[in-house]
């Protein structure tokens, strides 16, 4: 504490200022307030390991059991093709909306208020069933003969009723993201791109998109969250995805509480690893809008252990352009 | 409304402007410009904000459409097609085609903030033009020499001062071949101290015979670089002529009140 002073007074001859030495603030309810959370924390520990309706030794059982990970499996497929459904409607249903041609921007609008303001539920019961309202489809002239036509109800299993009410369901969310997303960037950049003589497509794909893409990754991480839990709706129409799969053996086994921990335990798994990635996307979409970008938790990690190994300043990787070049 | 500098003529002019007329709304911003840059001329238009200068440039690479008159780019007329007396409109694709041919820089730059100084000149050359990245990184790379910021290819946006952002913006409009470069107030957003780098530029692009329309408040530039000066305000050209006459001795009343204010 005293060696900057000292170093000050040896370096030059200037007489060195009075150091500040106060009696810090004291911060009595920080006490308090950790001593309550400690003695909960102890409490739910405690809990944990002598309670016996946890019945730890079930979990271990089940939770790498063949029908747990096909569930396991199941979801993550869900989640991924449902998410890409609706990545894809909702930026086609954003451009549409964004579109000077008043009809296609209004299917667009249509799109949007009837998904959205359903519940993803009904939808998903909806598909499961739509071969009540819909038993043949046909491709061919608009009420003009048929070239081909089949039976709905073979196409439409519980997988693909899955697919269809959960992309559907997204993508009327995504594109409120998306175009939130677009309307966040400048306009002068569209008129940039326009006086270079890009098309509206180029302009929007090259210029736009990329820009609008920070604005809209966040908001898709979490929905992409969401979705991975939201897929356990799936369960009501008989799909065996990570849910239904813990609730068959638990209505053979009645093990329900382990069995709900073991399906609790997978979907913060997935969804932890879900949050790194975005974490690193959201890293990679932030290129140009900081002079540098902060190091990693992982790079921070790395530093501090060289730190603590060897006690000299290290320069993290930054994005700063050469030095010999003057900056006028 | 004199037009007093007779270097161009009819025809061969690169932009010829016949009573173009644009309002927004109700508010009549251009009302009825008669204009003429010559090839390789250096326009200079001068004028209080409002007065529809920023507006006239947009419309010559077509960011605006005219309501009224004739506006002609390179002896093409901008934005339609005249076929056995009608007007046709000009599809998205060759209004493009069109615009690529002419630069223009912005007040507020509007570099791509998501691509490096390099990547934002060869970004239009690439796509618009299909040339290959490889030669267009070359020449690029000479463009941004150029400019004197050789050093600096790998720099995004925001690590540039705005004197060098406004100089890779002139690189990028370089880039793609215009005939004609736009200026839209270049130096307005600058700091005083970086205005001159940005000027110096320009000064060096007049210098090769470069047809330039500069929308400015820079009256020294405008003495040494331009070949004409225009003063327009409320929508009309009051006063036109070589930058001294009009400098030195402006005609109009209007345009002696403006000149007193700002220089």
């Amino acid at each position: 504490m005293t060696s900057f002073a000292e170093a000050a007074d040896g370096t030059d001859g200037t007489e060195p200022a009075e150091e500040i030495r106060a009696i810090p603030v004291r911060h009595p309810g920080r006490w308090a307030a950790s001593a309550v959370v400690l003695v909960l924390v102890a409490m739910l520990a405690h809990s944990l390991v002598s309670d016996s309706t946890y019945q730890w030794g079930v979990f271990g059982q089940y939770f790498t059991s063949a029908v747990i990970l096909q569930g396991l499996v199941l979801t993550i497929e869900l989640t991924i093709i449902a998410m890409a459904i609706g990545i894809v409607l909702g930026v086609v249903a954003a451009v549409m909306r964004l579109s000077p041609n008043p009809v296609v921007s209004g299917a667009g609008w249509v799109y949007v208020w009837f998904f959205r303001g359903t519940p993803v539920l009904v939808q998903l019961l909806f598909w499961y069933n739509i071969s009540a309202l819909y038993p043949r489809l046909s491709l061919g002239i608009p009420f003009g003969p048929d070239f081909v036509h089949g039976n709905v109800n073979p196409i439409i299993t519980a997988f693909t009723a899955a697919i269809l009410g959960l992309g559907l369901n997204e993508g009327a969310y995504m594109s409120e993201i998306v175009r939130a997303g677009l309307l966040s960037v400048d306009h002068g950049q569209t008129e940039a791109a326009q006086a270079l003589g890009m098309t509206r497509g180029l302009a929007l794909r090259r210029i736009v998109l990329p820009q609008a893409m920070r604005v809209i990754i966040p908001p898709t991480g979490n929905e992409t969250i969401g979705m991975l839990k939201t897929t356990s709706l799936a369960s009501t129409i008989a799909l065996s995805e990570l849910l239904r799969a813990t609730q068959n053996i638990y209505s053979r086994t009645y093990q329900t509480i382990p069995l709900l921990i073991v399906a609790s335990v997978w979907y913060i798994t997935l969804t932890s690893v879900l949050s790194i990635g975005q974490y690193y996307l959201e890293r990679y979409f932030a290129r140009g809008s900081a002079r540098t970008l902060p190091p990693t938790p992982l790079k921070r990690l790395r530093q501090s252990l060289i730190t603590f190994h060897a006690p000299r300043p290290v320069i993290g990787p930054s994005l700063a352009p050469p030095t010999n070049g003057s900056r006028r | 409304m004199s037009r007093d500098n007779g270097l161009a003529r009819p025809g061969t002019a690169m932009v010829r402007a016949e009573r173009v007329h644009k309002s927004f709304g109700r508010a009549q911003v251009l009302r009825g410009i008669d204009l003429e840059v010559g090839r390789g001329e250096v326009m200079c238009i001068i004028g209080p904000s409002g007065s529809g200068k920023s507006t006239f440039l947009r419309c010559v690479n077509h960011l605006e459409k005219i309501d009224a008159g004739r506006l002609w780019v390179n002896g093409e007329l901008v934005g339609y097609r005249q076929h056995a007396g009608k007007l046709y409109e000009l599809r998205d694709r060759e209004i493009c085609a069109k615009r690529a041919q002419i630069g223009m820089v912005f007040q507020h730059f509007n570099l791509f903030p998501h691509m490096t100084a390099l990547g934002n000149v060869i970004e239009a050359p690439v796509r618009v033009l299909k040339e290959d990245k490889t030669t267009a990184a070359q020449r690029g790379r000479t463009l941004l020499e150029r400019v004197g910021l050789g050093d600096w290819c790998g720099a995004y946006p925001r690590q540039l001062s705005g004197g060098q952002q406004q100089r890779v913006a002139i690189a990028r409009a370089l880039a793609m071949r215009p005939k004609l470069m736009l200026f839209d107030e270049p130096t307005s957003a600058l700091d005083p101290e970086l205005v001159g780098e940005v000027l110096d530029v320009m000064r060096d692009l007049a210098a090769t015979g470069m047809t330039m329309v500069v929308v400015t408040h820079e009256m020294g530039f405008a003495r040494e670089a331009g070949d004409t000066l225009v003063f327009m305000d409320g929508g009309t050209i009051i006063e036109a002529g070589h930058p001294r006459n009009v400098i030195t001795s402006p005609q109009h009343p209007r345009t002696q009140a403006f000149l007193s204010k700002v220089l």
